[in-house]
């Protein structure tokens, strides 16, 4: 009889081993939670400007944002994104800030070029000084209009910053 | 018929009520007191030879700042097509600073309704007898109008609506578990 060994986990990567011989991974869960959700982003369209045709842009063939696994949704409920394409006047502000409000967590928000972002060249009576003001932003995407390949670099930016959380998932973090 | 034409049978039909009539790269604008501007329209609109049935547009203008000859503060500015006959011309109504009102045009055209609203909701121009007098475009309780000259472009006081949310924003921020940039109190 033969001494019985311990199987050698594998690590297959950063903290992540696979016990040889089962079907079985070992991580952190913290890992395979922000794993899922930044390979599902569901975007939800705020489209208020010409950025909005970019993103339109982004979303189809040539640029394709479905190879992200990111699908965009119509409704706050079901989405995990929100990205704010163009210029958000004061009249619009509650609005914006209500459909944040619908939004389930974990909510990302995204602003979309110049005017989400700073306003842009309308420092006028009308128009908000940035989305920032109204909505916590993680990701600003500056251009004017951005090119649909800023957007997916924003996008991957967010997966990024998806990637480093810990516990968001726990309202006890 | 050609525009200058018309701007002559309108000068005939009411001299008093003609001030001016200019003409730029070929477009005619007739510059006429406000008191009759329903009848002149009318009778443009009514008449068989003009038929100017169609209300292209309804705009305000502030002369404040306008190089010109004795205008008014204000003006309202009708531009008028005939889809029939195909020849169109442009009414210039004054309006002086210290009474900025004229009648409505609501009971020629229903259309002009919301150009009219536009009109007071941004020139503060007000139209006697107009249905529905209320903002269009910015919140019913904003104060000022925008495209006066005098109007700041940042405008005088915050929207109160806006104030109002970034309050809210405020106190909503204890529930949020984004630790996403929100610049509150920011100018």
């Amino acid at each position: 009889m033969g001494e019985i060994k311990e199987p050698a986990l594998v690590e297959i990567a950063d903290g992540v081993k696979k016990v040889p011989g089962v079907n079985a991974v070992l991580g952190p869960l913290n890992k395979l939670v922000n794993w899922g959700r930044s390979g599902s982003i569901w975007p939800m369209t705020f489209g208020l400007a010409c950025c909005a045709i970019e993103m339109m842009d982004a979303g189809a063939s040539t640029n394709d944002l479905d190879r992200f696994g990111i699908i965009f949704r119509a409704s706050p409920r079901q989405a995990d994104c929100m990205i704010v394409a163009g210029t958000l006047t004061k009249k619009m502000s509650p609005v914006l800030r209500r459909v944040y409000d619908q939004m389930p967590e974990p909510r990302y928000v995204l602003a979309m070029g110049s005017c989400a972002c700073s306003g842009g060249v309308f420092n006028s009576y009308a128009v908000t000084q940035g989305v920032d003001t109204i909505v916590p932003v993680d990701v600003y995407v500056p251009g004017c209009p951005p090119r649909p390949a800023a957007l997916m670099q924003g996008l991957i930016k967010l997966q990024e910053k998806i990637m480093e959380e810990q516990f968001r998932w726990s309202q006890w973090r | 018929m050609e525009s200058m034409e018309i701007a002559g049978k309108l000068q005939e039909r009411f001299p008093d009520e003609v001030l001016d009539i200019c003409d730029f790269h070929g477009q005619v604008g007739v510059v006429v007191r406000r008191d009759m501007i329903v009848d002149i329209l009318r009778w443009l609109k009514e008449g068989a030879d003009l038929k100017m049935d169609h209300l292209m547009d309804l705009c305000g203008v502030d002369n404040k700042q306008r190089p010109g000859k004795g205008l008014l503060r204000l003006e309202v500015v009708y531009n008028l097509y005939s889809i029939e006959l195909r020849h169109s011309i442009r009414i210039r109504a004054q309006v002086p600073e210290n009474d900025a009102t004229i009648d409505t045009v609501t009971t020629l055209w229903t259309g002009a309704d919301w150009h009219e609203r536009e009109c007071w909701d941004l020139m503060g121009i007000s139209f006697n007898g107009h249905p529905d007098m209320r903002r269009i475009l910015l919140p019913d309780d904003w104060v000022g109008h925008p495209l006066r000259k005098e109007y700041p472009l940042k405008g005088s006081v915050e929207w109160s609506g806006l104030e109002k949310l970034k309050n809210k924003v405020v106190q909503l921020q204890e529930y949020d578990l984004s630790d996403g940039t929100l610049r509150t109190g920011a100018k």
